[in-house]
């Protein structure tokens, strides 16, 4: 037990049963239950009243725990959703502290025992918030130097430290550890700055050259556990006198509640109450399977919005096009460009769409809410626990600091547990029947109602000189945003809408321009913003979904390069490195040098071969392709080259092979790296060949595996490459900082598709996704389709 | 209501419950068996998948009323503590993203190479096209297939040298 921590036992459980080997070889933690027990092994108690104050991000005590047996705990306010992001933030605060990585562990995300650094998202974990970590660490390292210097009587210079042992340098006989020196003691430090980004000690960090963790890979301590049925997730937590709940959600968008008839359920076993605010209904039962059944037999009646809340997907984008803007940004201009396109030897336009996508988590939103004692303990996966914490004490009018998240693992995030809807509902039905209550969406709710990333509709023209350089570029980007959500509002969060809230000034939305540093004279890029008709209590409201708006704009984006390079004859890498190198100018992340390197690295990798696309047209059934994108998200670089196959008969696309150059900056953990992206380019394969939201305009009717589909195993290419830039190719540059990572390389993969189909066949698919009926029908429209 | 008899994990429980009652509630809410997951309850995604009778079963839409079978969880795949070599490979392949689809993909891998000990590239793409993932693991799950194949039939004296060669 680590009393100093001030966690209480039946939390710390939950939230390092993973851990268990470690911290039972290391003292930490009384294992009380046996491995893979029954129940009882997660069965938390009820909670004390509270209050949970906020640990305070300025005192080095709420970062970093030394214990008696020498080993460490650092608390962090990050989440990992499978990424490595926490062995990643063990590497650098050992380093950092100078304390073997093996004696080390890590807890992340819970509201009262760990610094608020709003979670995670954005890419945001090892560029922004390893940093305070680091600064902490480091302080730590210099706060236990003073202390030996204390007890030995000897200035620091006069010290050694080695893995948590400092030694008197004259007589190393005089040698102390850190639990020795802290035994039972608190640092006591106190840290400045202003926010918990920039919040620092005295001691700096080390230069990366010191660093000896830090640019390994060790494994990540999670895995263990995730696949020998140990792990404990969010899913998973039981309490006593728990019930279950499940929602029943509008039949239609955007449907008023007219009536419930309780006695279609009230006879069924285990029922316990149907809960009903507005137009919000849940069922409670004693057991998971009878909630499930009783929220599916409930009768309800529903009245039908008088007008439609969305057009049909199919109508989408034509509802785009002539919808009147709720938002204009002021557009980026360069230069002259409708003097340069009426000069222009060659000018060529195009229009891309891209259709809503879900996130379509592999589980639906799910919490455990126990109300014991006037408190709220909240058990969830949200990737960001520390705003749903706020909104829930928000959205129940309770004092913030009777709110407790206590984050675990859960499916991927991506952002859609940025909005989440779950723990809301979870902690206002626990609230209305005084029991811990635990609630998870089912498949077609979730698929249905789950925050979308916005439709797009691109639209740019380009004017090539006579030699066939770019020189005049009109981008316009209309996104379908207005309304999007933020995090864990309580107000719009889905439940707050069906509640009845509704904000009086929705959020403005946005759309994005291209994420390139090509050197073209003339550019000007606009981005618009259009709303549904119905934007409250809808499935198609927007959230944030992994780089919210950078996969769409760079697909239209990365394809035009491609079709102005087809249009110059040139070949798609050589046309883009000449819009690189076409300026020396640079920024303070040396972004123009870097895209210059990744684009040249990933060609080195893939083997490209220089020449215009498409191929010429052979006669065999299947055609095959090549096509490269690139972009940047912040100051993360990636290009991508794709491989495809592309079946003439039946349509079907199989991206043979990928191939990824990446470089952002300083790395952490190779080996996270690669998978991370690996299943980054993966996610941007299924968005680029299956993903769309589909519906008619009453609601949304792809709702399961089958009528929303996914990338699955057969889809996988046979090879993936990857190069990792690693920093700044000019050693005379100093070392570059870490940037993000986990969603750079999903963004230039379904240009890189669209453009390697292209090759493949000389067809140009403007539409997202490239599904066998699409492609078939674009190719027979061409000519270039085998009967 | 009525008295059902299961044996899982070498273990057997006799439980008053629903027969009607999907095996997954049962496994994860009454035995303290939470490796299989709720994913999708339609039996499309595979997380919830166990293993009766050799055959990889998706315990989501399974009532227990029609098991018939000792089940085997991801909880029983390990022995004497010594992890299943598929478990091994996914750790050596550090093959999850989040890890919450690993259930499915490991228990379906189990089953596969429990009939096909050496799967082609082919065979592991079919069987495990119904196993999703929306990390998408894939790649590195083909990978750790493959691993535990190769560690499974050099573990065997009389195919080792075979597949050494």
């Amino acid at each position: 037990m680590t009393t100093s921590t001030g966690i209480p036992k039946q939390i710390e459980e939950l939230l390092l049963t993973h851990r268990r080997d470690f911290l039972k070889s290391a003292g930490l933690f009384a294992v009380t239950f046996a491995a893979g027990a029954g129940p009882l092994a997660t069965e938390a108690a009820a909670q004390g009243p509270g209050p949970y104050p906020d640990p305070d991000f300025h005192q080095l005590d709420s970062w970093i725990v030394i214990h008696d047996n020498n080993t460490a705990t650092f608390y962090v306010g990050k989440t990992d959703l499978g990424q490595g992001t926490g062995t990643s933030f063990r590497q650098l605060m050992a380093d950092e502290l100078d304390i073997a990585f093996d004696r080390t562990t890590c807890i992340m995300g819970s509201t009262d025992t760990t610094v608020d650094q709003g979670g995670s998202g954005g890419s945001t974990a090892m560029e922004r918030d390893s940093w305070p970590m680091r600064r902490a660490a480091a302080e730590a390292r210099r706060a236990l130097l003073e202390m030996a210097s204390a007890r030995f009587a000897v200035p620091v210079d006069q010290l050694s430290l080695s893995d948590a042992v400092i030694s008197v340098k004259a007589d190393p006989s005089k040698h102390v550890t850190y639990g020795e020196l802290i035994a039972g003691k608190k640092f006591n430090v106190t840290l400045t700055g202003a926010n918990v980004n920039v919040v620092t000690g005295i001691a700096k960090v080390k230069p990366v050259q010191a660093l000896k963790y830090t640019g390994q890979s060790p494994q990540r301590d999670d895995i263990p556990a995730k696949v020998d049925g140990s792990m404990k997730w969010a899913v998973d937590v039981k309490l006593p006198n728990m019930v279950h709940a499940r929602n029943v959600k509008p039949p239609y968008a955007c449907a008023k509640l007219t009536s419930i008839d309780e006695s279609s359920v009230r006879n069924l076993p285990g029922f316990i109450k149907v809960v009903s605010k507005s137009n919000y209904v849940a069922v409670v039962c004693e057991r998971e399977e009878q909630a499930i059944r009783a929220a599916r037999q409930l009768k309800t009646t529903w009245e039908k919005p008088a007008t439609a809340p969305f057009p049909a997907s199919e109508d989408l984008f034509t509802y785009m096009r002539s919808a009147t803007p709720t938002s204009t940004a002021n557009p980026v201009v360069l230069g002259k460009p409708d003097d340069a396109f009426s000069s222009a030897a060659k000018v060529i336009e195009a229009e891309y769409e891209i259709p809503y996508q879900g996130h379509t988590a592999f589980a639906g939103a799910h919490a455990t809410a126990d109300p014991s004692n006037g408190q709220m303990t909240i058990y969830s996966n949200d990737m960001k626990s520390y705003g749903m914490r706020n909104g829930v004490a928000t959205f129940l009018g309770m004092p913030r600091d009777r709110v407790r998240v206590v984050w675990m693992q859960g499916p991927q995030g991506f952002g859609r547990t940025a909005a989440d809807d779950a723990a809301c509902e979870a902690a206002w039905i626990a609230r209305e029947i005084g029991r811990p209550v635990r609630i998870q969406w089912m498949r077609d709710e979730e698929t249905a109602w789950d925050t979308k990333g916005p439709a797009f509709v691109v639209k740019i023209r380009g004017a090539l000189d006579s030699a066939g350089n770019l020189v005049s570029y009109d981008y316009n980007a209309r996104s379908c945003d207005y309304n999007h959500l933020g995090y864990n509002e309580p107000d719009t969060v889905l439940v707050a809408q069906l509640m009845g809230s509704r904000r009086a000034k929705p959020a403005t939305g946005s759309s994005e321009i291209p994420s390139d540093m090509y050197a073209v004279p003339n550019r000007r890029m606009t981005r618009e913003v259009v709303s549904l008709p119905i934007v409250w209590e809808t499935p198609l409201r927007t959230g944030n979904l992994r780089d919210p708006n950078g996969p769409q704009s760079t697909f239209a984006a990365e394809s035009f390069i491609d079709e102005l390079a087809a249009a110059a004859k040139a070949d798609p890498v050589d046309f883009r490195m000449k819009m690189l190198t076409a300026s020396t100018a640079d920024d303070a992340g040396f972004r123009r040098a870097r895209s210059i390197a990744v684009l040249k690295a990933v060609a080195e990798l893939y083997g490209w071969n220089p020449r215009p696309s498409p191929k010429p047209l052979s006669n065999a059934n299947v055609l095959s392709g090549r096509g490269v994108a690139y972009s940047f998200r912040g100051q993360t670089i990636v290009g991508v080259i794709a491989e495809v196959e592309v079946n003439r008969q039946t349509g079907h696309v199989w991206a043979k092979r990928l191939a990824c150059a990446h470089d952002c900056g300083l790395v952490v953990n190779p080996q996270s790296l690669r998978h991370t992206l690996e299943c980054a380019m993966l996610h941007g394969l299924s968005r680029a060949l299956h993903e769309e939201v589909q519906f008619n305009t009453e609601k949304v009717t792809s709702v399961d595996w089958v009528s929303h589909p996914t990338l699955r195993h057969a889809d996988v290419p046979e090879r993936i490459d990857i190069v990792l830039v690693n920093g700044d190719p000019n050693p005379n540059r100093p070392d570059l900082p870490p940037y993000g990572a986990g969603e750079a390389a999903l963004k230039p993969m379904l240009a890189a598709i669209a453009n390697a189909i292209h090759d493949a066949t000389g067809v140009r698919i403007r539409r997202v996704p490239f599904r066998d009926a699409r492609v078939l029908a674009a190719l027979k429209a061409a000519r270039a389709a085998v009967a | 209501m009525s008295n059902v008899n299961l044996k899982v994990n070498g273990s057997a429980h006799t439980l008053d419950i629903d027969p009607t009652t999907p095996l997954l509630y049962i496994l994860r809410n009454d035995l303290g068996l939470q490796g299989p997951h709720f994913g999708c309850g339609l039996g499309q995604c595979g997380a919830c998948t166990v293993i009766i009778n050799g055959a990889a079963v998706r315990s989501c839409v399974l009532p227990i009323s029609a098991v018939k079978g000792e089940i085997t969880t991801l909880e029983g795949l390990s022995s004497s503590g010594h992890l299943h070599p598929l478990q091994q490979a996914w750790i050596d392949e550090q093959a999850p993203q989040c890890g919450f689809c690993q259930n499915g993909q490991i228990m379906t891998a189990k089953a596969m190479l429990d009939k096909i000990p050496h799967p082609s590239d082919a065979q592991i793409r079919e069987t495990m096209n119904n196993t999703l993932c929306r990390c998408m693991s894939y790649y590195r799950v083909q990978a750790a297939i493959k691993r535990a194949a190769k560690v499974i039939a050099e573990a065997r004296p009389d195919t080792g040298k075979e597949v050494a060669a």
